[in-house]
């Protein structure tokens, strides 16, 4: 393919007359004498590719290192959740919950139970409502030293990754201590929770939650100003405020790019208009801002948590509604009507009164939504998910058209895509 | 309380709150499409808690650039296009759009009723992120959008038959499709 070799001089200038790359207006044209002429290249990145985050398929036609044109696929791990979600009673749907984005699963299980409570007309008593708030935190806390940890990893900051992740296993024991598991907890249930928080259990997520804060100071001086690090991801993936609309971002990528939205502050679901939090905002929408973003919610997130473990207070955690309500086991075991409510309830399920309703919770990615319709009966008509990765997934190629294939990576790992989440 | 009626609840007070605005932007709504609105459902009137508004199909893209760009509405973030198999309904599809305000924070959905094999005009025009969405919606039940620019399947396989999320597929089917498929060529042109 080497026809002149002094053609190699021309091509950084010839490169730079088509358009700043990382535009999206940059498209190399066709030249006659371009060296490259016949080199076009399709790469078949992933499913199954340490840099994609999961099962997710990228084929990308390159010019050289410049990624001309790409298209992604997902569905690798399609699980028919929708489907399951109508053939399901919705006591049995909590669990499926968990394995939508498993990196937070605490915050799906949260949002799930209140779309059914929601549609239910039940109001969860003040104590399970402070405990959900906080598991929501710690979830996002988790959900996001998952997301920097890795795309630090995947641009080789091997080091920092193993400081988030301290903390996250041991963010995983007071989850554990909670509802006995680590990743898949289905710990919410429909008015109320599982088990009461064991005792001192707060005072846990305090001393957790300092000491996190303690590192994660420790994580910023340790990445934040690296050179290598700035020179990998600022002015990479670009997403102006515009794109953000248009292609529908939510949550820290769309706060990134300055879009002032944060569904905590602005819908304030559960106890969040009792608790002081800033909302951080950056305006370029690039990788780098991406990933400040995250570590300023780290921060504002261990603060809602000390806030939380100061204003919970002793009480119930179910809603007094015996609909929902499951039955106490001495009750169950040792009387007739509880046996027969308790056989009821787990075998034929409760009802769920005529209606639909959207609801959306700000999830450690953004918008989570669950969109219920219901005919009566014990399995919901339709169950609509509304993940935030599949927009963010969709936004990727034009994110990294015209930049180099190195960058996809830092673009991937920056906005989070959890497969779990995204083929449902 | 009344159990058969959603109230609002501990996590939205949306009704108090946003009841003046929500009429004020569905009489935009009103003045501007007239009798090309078949119906709307009020929160707590019926069992829903935004105000739904049903367009003809024909009117949907105007009606979602109306929403998004008037200074009534502003509803300027779609979050979410999907559908419902109302299966008895000679109109079978219930397709939704779930439209949020940026500055008034408040929701709306509108929807379509279309029937088997009919065809909806696609709203990528007003919104890129609307392209993968309503992919799935042709996926899951096989309704088809006039103008999308690569409508094909997304979750599936672009192999398989039927629509999963219709009402009448059964819950338990088998395909098998054991090879990848090739890169395709003409999405990269």
């Amino acid at each position: 393919m080497l026809k002149k070799n002094q053609d190699l001089e021309k091509i950084p200038a010839d490169l730079l007359k088509q358009g700043l790359p990382g535009t999206m207006d940059f498209r190399i044209e066709h030249d006659p004498d371009d060296l490259w002429e016949d080199s076009r290249m399709i790469v078949n990145i992933g499913p199954t590719h340490p840099a994609m985050h999961g099962a997710l398929r990228m084929v990308a036609k390159l010019n050289g290192e410049t990624l001309e044109k790409s298209y992604c696929e997902f569905g690798f791990t399609h699980r028919a959740k929708e489907k399951l979600g109508e053939n399901r009673t919705y006591h049995q749907f909590i669990v499926y919950t968990d394995r939508l984005n498993y990196c937070s699963a605490l915050t799906n299980n949260m949002t799930y139970a209140m779309a059914v409570e929601r549609l239910m007309g039940i109001e969860v008593p003040e104590r399970a409502i402070w405990i959900r708030m906080m598991c929501c935190e710690i979830a996002r806390v988790i959900d996001h030293l998952i997301c920097i940890g890795i795309a630090a990893v995947d641009l080789g900051a091997f080091t920092y990754f193993l400081y988030g992740f301290h903390q996250r296993e041991e963010a995983y024991t007071l989850i554990e201590k909670l509802c006995g598991a680590r990743l898949t907890t289905s710990y919410c249930r429909i008015g109320g929770l599982m088990y009461d928080a064991p005792e001192g259990w707060e005072k846990e997520v305090k001393a957790w939650a300092k000491r996190t804060a303690a590192v994660i100071d420790e994580m910023d001086a340790l990445l934040t100003n690296n050179k290598i690090w700035c020179n990998r991801t600022v002015g990479v993936g670009k997403f102006d405020y515009d794109q953000c609309i248009d292609y529908g971002f939510t949550g820290p990528n769309a706060r990134a790019a300055g879009i002032d939205i944060d569904l905590r502050r602005d819908q304030s679901p559960m106890f969040y208009r009792d608790v002081e939090f800033d909302v951080p905002i950056t305006q370029n929408g690039d990788c780098f801002d991406r990933y400040i973003i995250r570590l300023a919610e780290i921060r504002q997130s261990l603060n809602i948590l000390i806030q939380c473990c100061e204003k919970i207070q002793k009480g119930p955690i179910w809603a007094e509604d015996k609909r929902t309500r499951i039955p106490d086991k001495d009750v169950v075991f040792n009387t007739m009507e509880g046996m027969i409510h308790h056989f009821k309830f787990f075998m034929e399920g409760f009802e769920v009164p005529k209606g639909e309703a959207y609801t959306t919770f700000e999830a450690s990615n953004g918008e989570l939504g669950f969109f219920i319709s219901s005919k009566g009966g014990q399995m919901a008509h339709r169950m609509r998910i509304r993940g935030p990765s599949v927009l963010h997934y969709q936004g990727l190629s034009p994110m990294t058209q015209g930049e180099f294939i190195g960058d996809v990576v830092a673009a991937l790992g920056s906005i989070n895509v959890i497969a779990g989440e995204l083929d449902r | 309380m009344n159990i058969h009626h959603p109230v609002p609840t501990i996590y939205g007070r949306d009704t108090e709150k946003f009841e003046e605005l929500w009429k004020a932007q569905v009489s935009a709504l009103q003045t501007q499409f007239g009798d090309q609105i078949e119906e709307v459902w009020w929160p707590l009137k019926q069992e829903v808690e935004v105000p739904v508004v049903f367009f003809k199909k024909e009117v949907i893209v105007d009606a979602l650039r109306f929403a998004k760009e008037s200074t009534e509405l502003k509803f300027n973030f779609l979050s979410d296009i999907s559908a419902t198999d109302e299966q008895p309904d000679p109109l079978r599809f219930h397709l939704f759009y779930n439209l949020f305000s940026h500055t008034n924070l408040n929701r709306i959905r509108f929807k379509v009723r279309v029937k088997e094999g009919e065809s909806v005009p696609t709203v990528v025009s007003v919104w890129s992120g609307a392209n993968w969405l309503e992919r799935e919606v042709f996926d899951m039940f096989g309704v088809r959008f006039e103008g999308h620019p690569d409508l094909r399947r997304i979750l599936m396989d672009e192999r398989w038959e039927g629509h999963p999320l219709r009402k009448d597929y059964p819950l338990r089917r088998y395909q098998f499709h054991p090879v990848p498929m090739e890169p395709q060529e003409k999405l990269l042109k």
